[in-house]
């Protein structure tokens, strides 16, 4: 139990730490917010271009969700980034604590984080197109899709962490490849149908195409959590295979990285 | 004024005894490592075959030009590079097999002080007592004293790092380390490129350490003055091999012999390595760069 409860603090720790850091720049977050509200925007206008409220609504829930996905990946893949940057991977790598409280910690910083962020962004959009209908809206079946999403890109965001433990020099901007090959894949703005049929075959394997295919449906349509059990049942077993296949592969490259002198600080 | 008592382990070491019953502070056996630089090229050795048993309580001194494997060495000790061969075991635990236990007792130190820079030194120290798994309220009370201690003023401990001198920065990389109460302190040149206050202020608090707390310290340094001043035991490192160890009295005892005449650690080194302390070990002399 006391260990238990050591490994929660040290969960809390980097959550905190992290919440330090959030409160630190406070301004660039404040520039970031205005930035993903234009995006959004931006895409969101499509739909009011072809004056289709359906299209308005598909390209807002793509651009809202893409948003949260794409901040909650971030903080994850970012994680050894920064710490690199900041000279502090050796120090952590030290301290008497699992790779999973470590990881632990800084996953539920990065949920909480995006769903405040992506709120916000939500808000913003709803007094943007206050004429919109979501009558229909089945508020619940998004949420629920965003929280069994998350599991799947804890790991994919574990795994992109993996980069910048490795490639000392570039690896957190190789990041971005993951982050780009799941957005042409994942049917954020089009649907995959109107993908070549091999890249069908990978948007079948990424998270994302589940998670904003039920948002879509829950918003759009007002489909139940039920009503999608074939867009479900994949998150689940995408989450329970990717996250402890996340864990390990995070480990094999920690050891890989002791083995030979990746941890050092450079630059 | 002395080091306030830091209540953050309650039990006593654990210690698993050795083969003679009595456990090592820190036991390093045969410990090789190199390192590949470049495809096609032969791995660079930057440890060879070095042994050292050091007992509880002592200050061991490390010294080495740069390059001559110091760093390298400290690393292997921490677990953050494994070793190619050899094992290193402290209080009689493995540093790879029982990982988690081992982190508990160390705690390390290194010539860049590591913080996150936007982060108060409050801050970036009560993340260290939260993954130490330390009463947050107490270990705040500890930071203050061992602050205050090293003159780090308390008007300074709420604001970013990024804003400290890197003497002060040092200053709170120590408090840090001692905040956790590691048995073993792994202090990796920690007072290179400070002013001469802040150096002896280091220096000092390490003396402190030494007579408060049942601490074991390896030192490295390129300071002999420094190694003269604080260590027990001195082990000369050169091209990544352990040349001698002694004391500091022994060792210039012997060189004196040697040389024929009064010897300082300077001449040991020398005497010893065939270079200053101040040359770089240059890679492709057969040793590595670490």
């Amino acid at each position: 139990m006391t260990a238990l409860r050591d490994e929660v603090r040290a969960s809390y720790a980097f959550a905190e730490r992290n919440f330090y850091l959030t409160r630190r720049t406070w301004a660039w977050e404040v520039s970031f917010l205005v930035y993903s509200v234009a995006s959004a925007l931006s895409i969101t206008l499509i739909g009011v271009d072809q004056q289709s409220t359906k299209l308005v609504l598909s390209l807002m829930v793509g651009a809202i969700f893409w948003n949260y996905l794409s901040v909650v990946f971030g903080w994850i893949a970012e994680t050894i980034a920064v710490e690199r940057w900041e000279g502090t991977l050796e120090y952590t790598m030290m301290a008497p604590i699992r790779r999973s409280s470590r990881l632990i910690g800084q996953v539920a910083y990065a949920m909480v984080y995006g769903l405040i962020h992506t709120g916000l962004i939500f808000l913003v959009l709803l007094v943007f197109f206050r004429d919109l209908d979501l009558s229909r809206a089945n508020p619940g079946t998004a949420f629920a899709f965003m929280a069994l999403g998350s599991f799947s890109f804890v790991g994919v965001g574990i795994m992109a962490a993996i980069l910048p433990l490795l490639y000392v020099e570039r690896g957190a901007q190789m990041t971005f490849v993951v982050q780009s090959a799941l957005l042409l894949v994942s049917g954020v703005y089009y649907p995959i149908e109107v993908l070549p049929g091999w890249m069908q075959v990978l948007a079948h394997l990424s998270p994302a195409t589940y998670v904003l295919d039920g948002v879509r449906k829950g918003i759009i349509d007002g489909a139940s959590v039920t009503d999608l059990w074939y867009d479900v049942w994949p998150l689940i077993v995408l989450g329970a295979f990717l996250i402890p296949f996340s864990l390990r592969s995070f480990g094999r490259a920690e050891a890989y990285a002791k083995r030979t002198g990746k941890l050092k600080r450079v630059g | 004024m002395s080091i306030p008592p830091i209540t953050v382990r309650s039990s006593p070491v654990p210690v698993a005894p050795g083969a003679d019953g009595v456990a090592a502070a820190l036991l390093v056996e045969h410990v090789s490592k190199a390192f590949r630089i470049g495809r096609g090229k032969p791995p660079v050795a930057a440890v060879s075959d070095v042994s050292m048993r050091l007992e509880r309580g002592v200050i061991h001194g490390v010294l080495g030009a740069n390059g001559s494997g110091k760093s390298t060495l400290i690393r292997l000790i921490a677990g953050l590079l494994t070793v190619d061969a050899g094992r290193v075991e402290i209080f009689g635990h493995d540093v790879v097999r029982d990982e988690l236990k081992v982190k508990r007792l160390i705690n390390r130190v290194s010539v860049d002080a590591a913080f996150f820079r936007k982060l108060s030194p409050m801050e970036n120290l009560t993340f260290a007592a939260r993954v130490y798994g330390l009463d947050v309220p107490t270990a705040r009370k500890s930071i203050y004293a061992i602050l205050e201690r090293l003159n780090v003023g308390t008007d300074r401990v709420d604001r970013p790092v990024e804003q400290m001198s890197r003497g002060m920065q040092q200053k709170v990389a120590i408090a840090r380390a001692l905040l956790t109460s590691p048995v073993l302190l792994l202090l990796d040149e920690p007072t290179t490129g400070l002013d001469p206050r802040s150096k002896i202020d280091v220096q000092e608090f390490i003396e402190e350490i030494r007579a408060t707390h049942d601490t074991t310290i390896v030192l490295t340094t390129h300071d002999l003055a420094e190694a003269e001043r604080l260590c027990d035991d001195i082990t000369v490192i050169d091209g990544g091999r352990v040349v001698i160890t002694d004391t500091p009295a022994g060792l210039t005892s012997s060189a004196s012999e040697r040389l024929g005449r009064p010897a300082t650690l300077w001449d040991v080194f020398m005497a010893y390595t065939g270079r200053s302390l101040d040359d770089d070990v240059v890679e492709g002399e057969g040793e590595g760069d670490r």
